[in-house]
């Protein structure tokens, strides 16, 4: 087999995964118009999502190894960019679907044609027991599937003629959409169950570095720490057949080496570029910068500590800091600022733009009136983890805040112990927050940062009126004539009470050299399947 | 020859009260570490119920004693435990990874001992000459530049301006397969397949990241090295060699470079042994699949039993370079033997 030529080896086609690994290099030609490599600084530590541990860096492989029930369509934005289209769901393995009247049962006709990489046709049984592994297996896709009101197996039934039947507790606009996002994947059970153990019903250590799917993408190669080689299945039937047909994303740790790679034109695309480089490459390489949908970088305030009990404490701290100077310095201008925003609220955008901007004169009339005129002492934490916007943000806060007599010592915390402290147990007085929920409407950003004890309230807010229009509105139909007002009630309560000051909306930057088709989507990972090759 | 077999069993046995000393105190450490590896591992979104099911799923509800001891029974059967951040068993990880940093860090550590070790002699020989004054220059400069430093500015003139580097891509360009796994160092691995094109296609990759470890390393054993030779030059037996006419090149390696030897192999171990926990930047700028990077990443997310393997792993083998070098003593000097012990 070492002895294969490049002419056989090409001649061999899709068949290469099997072969590759006797190879001792890629045929030459594979480099060209059908192999595109991709440099991450992250690390892929596991090929299934469900599992303990999983990574974000690794929910790619759900996206481009599985298919879903439904995708999200897709839309060209303003800045001529693609993006996901939240609006629109489109098929992936349904061919069609249907929602009864009272909203509470959705069916889903899968499509006839759709096979599993081994050849094997995908049942309605396979989705149904991908479904429950979702909600049985705990931690993080148990949490995602309860956002969509799926929280049992026995809401979910695989009837006969390829269709699957989901029911709900009570109807929510967000039951769909939250079957468009990587964790309700479709797994082909058969090989599952075939892998499974007493121990480990749901396969875990089998699918964790053997996927089993249906999707664009085979895994060819996964040499952990080091490179993932996806290869194409020329038989998917969830969309568009990718153009080319292998795909690398190789790990490169250092961001110095990284953009050493893409500037050569060695690599065709880097991922999650820092802002400072996205900005310097910008004249010479095709750079996309998109803002993360619901994704807000603020500051916050805990409301459990003294000084920032007090309104006019917050609305101070509001006034001083300094938005432009933390934009420019921190996000390199990348993303979308959130500052100066209308008093009016005419819409129902979200993240919005607060209506506060830097203004000394009001920020130290607030703090007059407060009960802390003379100003207080605070630490503010950041993590070290997101230190390069964190870091230069602080210092622009500490500085602005020293003439008011607010004393601000930055205090910074390690990855590990940030979530600790900052999301579990809360317990950080002033600090920098940057939340982002994958499906994007304002009541589900409420959720998570603005009702109590929810996980990224890390300002311990609580105010009885957000925690009841948060949860009329979480599963609403937007085009419920209710939807709208009770969601600018919520926005203003947001803007007066302020446990978290918006600062900007981060971007995700993605440079590209020789390649095209890149496509933004909420997960904020590598969706490979729009990609191509293009001749620059 | 059998008392020397038994005194090498007596220098073992020493090294396990040390072993053990690791074994609690890496268990000790790692749990004293203020991350919640739970918290960690549940995942972004996850609420107080899942981090508990996932504290439960890890193990780590139960009392810390009764984990000690699961975790000893285990490692008295040779089973390192299951790192939670790559899924595996850090025995698998350890053995993937640490062929990696010691292939990068022993090339390192031949070149510079290449150049380091003739350039200290030199410099000693030729005192106050000019290659005194390169010896001193080349020691500053590695001393002063920081391993990642170096490593970015190689990598900017040999790969970005020049192009001669390959793409600073790990140990192998991917167009390559990695050869037939034997002893995990890829130069041995394809030497033995015989394989000449992933030979030198790993050669290539191994150029930068080992001169910059090795510019790095390099400035300790060149001053060692220089200083012993002084030392050497200066003393008596070296004046009675050269009073009884013996020839220079005698004199200077028969008697000088033997005797001033034994500080630089010292040196060497320490500098061993601080390169490879130093290689972690390097490894970082060269995407270098090491041992390094494996135990920061590990540290990070609270990764217990990955933790605990590096920290035993490196102490198993500064236990054996410890020996080495001590069994290299008495080769190199015959008055250092283990009988007096």
């Amino acid at each position: 087999m070492t002895l294969t030529t490049r002419r056989s080896f090409l001649k061999a086609g899709a068949a290469s995964a099997a072969i590759l690994p006797f190879l001792k290099s890629l045929p030459a030609a594979a480099q060209a118009a059908e192999t595109l490599v991709v440099v991450s600084g992250q690390t892929i530590n596991s090929l299934d999502l469900h599992r303990v541990g999983t990574n974000r860096a690794s929910y790619q492989v759900a996206v481009n190894c599985y298919d879903r029930l439904v995708t999200f369509g897709r839309k060209e934005m303003p800045s001529g960019e693609m993006s996901f289209d939240y609006s629109v769901l489109e098929p992936e393995l349904a061919e069609s679907w249907d929602i009864s009247d009272d909203g509470l049962t959705l069916t889903f006709k899968i499509k006839p044609d759709a096979k599993f990489w081994d050849g094997s046709p995908v049942t309605a049984e396979d989705v149904k027991w991908s479904f429950d592994r979702a909600v049985s297996v705990g931690g993080f896709p148990t949490v995602q599937m309860k956002a969509g009101g799926l929280n049992r197996p026995e809401q979910f039934a695989a009837l006969e003629d390829g269709t699957f039947q989901i029911t709900l507790d009570f109807p929510s606009k967000l039951a769909l959409p939250d079957l468009a996002v990587p964790v309700p994947f479709v797994i082909n059970s058969k090989v599952a169950i075939a892998n499974a153990t007493e121990d480990d019903p749901w396969a875990m250590e089998y699918l964790h570095t053997t996927p089993a799917g249906s999707g664009a993408f085979k895994v060819a190669r996964w040499d952990q720490g080091q490179q993932l080689v996806y290869q194409r299945n020329d038989d998917w039937v969830g969309g568009p057949l990718p153009t080319v047909s292998r795909v690398i994303v190789r790990e490169v740790p250092s961001q110095a080496t990284r953009r050493a790679l893409i500037e050569r034109g060695d690599v065709q695309m880097s991922f999650g570029i820092p802002d400072r480089d996205a900005a310097e490459l910008a004249d010479e390489l095709t750079v996309y910068s998109t803002p993360i949908a619901n994704c807000i970088n603020c500051v916050g305030l805990n409301t459990i500590f003294e000084p920032f009990r007090d309104p006019e404490v917050r609305k101070a701290i509001a006034f001083a800091i300094p938005y432009e100077a933390i934009f420019q310095a921190a996000a390199y201008g990348r993303g979308k600022p959130l500052w100066g925003g209308e008093e009016e609220i005419n819409d129902i955008a979200w993240p919005r733009a607060f209506p506060y901007a830097t203004d000394m004169e009001k920020a130290k009339a607030h703090l007059a009136n407060s009960g802390f005129p003379d100003g207080f002492d605070v630490p503010l934490s950041i993590s070290l983890g997101l230190a390069s916007w964190m870091e230069p943000t602080a210092l622009l806060i500490q500085e602005a805040l020293a003439p008011l007599g607010i004393n601000v010592t930055v205090e910074k915390i390690p990855g590990a112990n940030w979530r600790t402290a900052a999301l579990v147990e809360k317990t950080l007085p002033m600090h920098l927050e940057n939340f982002g929920g994958w499906l994007d409407t304002p009541d589900y950003y409420f959720f998570w940062a603005y009702q109590k004890d929810r996980l990224f309230n890390s300002s311990n807010y609580f105010n009885e009126e957000v925690e009841e229009l948060t949860n009329e509105t979480l599963h609403m139909p937007v085009d419920d004539p209710e939807y709208a007002p009770k969601l600018k009630r919520m926005f203003e309560i947001a803007i007066e009470d302020l446990p978290r000051i918006p600062l900007h909306q981060p971007a995700l930057n993605v440079a590209m050299n020789g390649a095209d088709g890149y496509e933004f989507w909420f997960h904020r990972q590598l969706d490979a399947r729009p990609l191509g090759r293009s001749s620059t | 020859m059998s008392q020397r077999a038994v005194a090498v069993g007596l220098r073992v046995a020493q090294t396990l009260p040390v072993l053990i000393g690791v074994v609690l105190i890496s268990f000790l450490l790692t749990r004293a570490l203020p991350g919640d590896p739970a918290a960690y591992f549940a995942g972004v979104m996850a609420d107080a119920e899942s981090i508990e099911a996932t504290r439960v799923k890890l193990g780590l509800d139960k009392p810390m004693p009764q984990q000690f001891i699961m975790y000893v029974g285990d490692l008295l059967q040779g089973d390192l435990g299951q790192s939670v951040g790559t899924g595996r068993p850090v025995l698998t990880d350890l053995a993937e990874r640490l062929p990696a940093s010691l292939e990068l860090t022993l090339s390192a550590l031949l070149l510079s001992c290449l150049i380091a070790v003739p350039l200290g002699v030199w410099a000693a020989v030729r005192q106050g000459s000019w290659v005194d004054h390169l010896c001193r220059v080349l020691v500053t400069a590695g001393v002063s530049l920081p391993t990642f430093f170096t490593g970015v500015l190689l990598i900017y003139i040999f790969y970005y301006l020049l192009g001669w580097a390959p793409s600073p891509l790990g140990r192998l360009d991917f167009i390559y397969i990695p050869p037939p796994h034997v002893t995990g160092f890829y130069l041995v691995d394809s030497a033995l397949a015989g394989d000449a094109e992933t030979f030198f296609a790993t050669l290539r990759q191994l150029v930068l990241p080992a001169a910059t470890l090795a510019l790095f390393t390099l400035a300790p054993i060149a001053r060692m090295t220089r200083a012993a030779m002084l030392t050497a030059l200066s003393s008596d037996y070296i004046r009675t060699a050269r009073a009884a006419g013996l020839p220079p090149r005698k004199v200077l390696y028969g008697y000088a470079f033997r005797n001033a030897l034994l500080p630089v192999v010292t040196t060497l171990g320490m500098v061993f042994s601080f390169v490879l926990g130093a290689n972690v930047l390097v490894e970082k700028v060269f995407a270098w699949p090491g041992i390094g990077s494996y135990a920061v990443e590990a540290l990070v997310a609270s990764d217990y039993a990955a933790v605990q393997g590096f920290v035993l792993a490196m102490a198993v083998l500064f236990v054996l370079l410890n020996l080495i070098i001590d069994l290299s003593y008495a080769l190199i000097d015959p008055r250092i033997g283990f009988a007096s012990k």
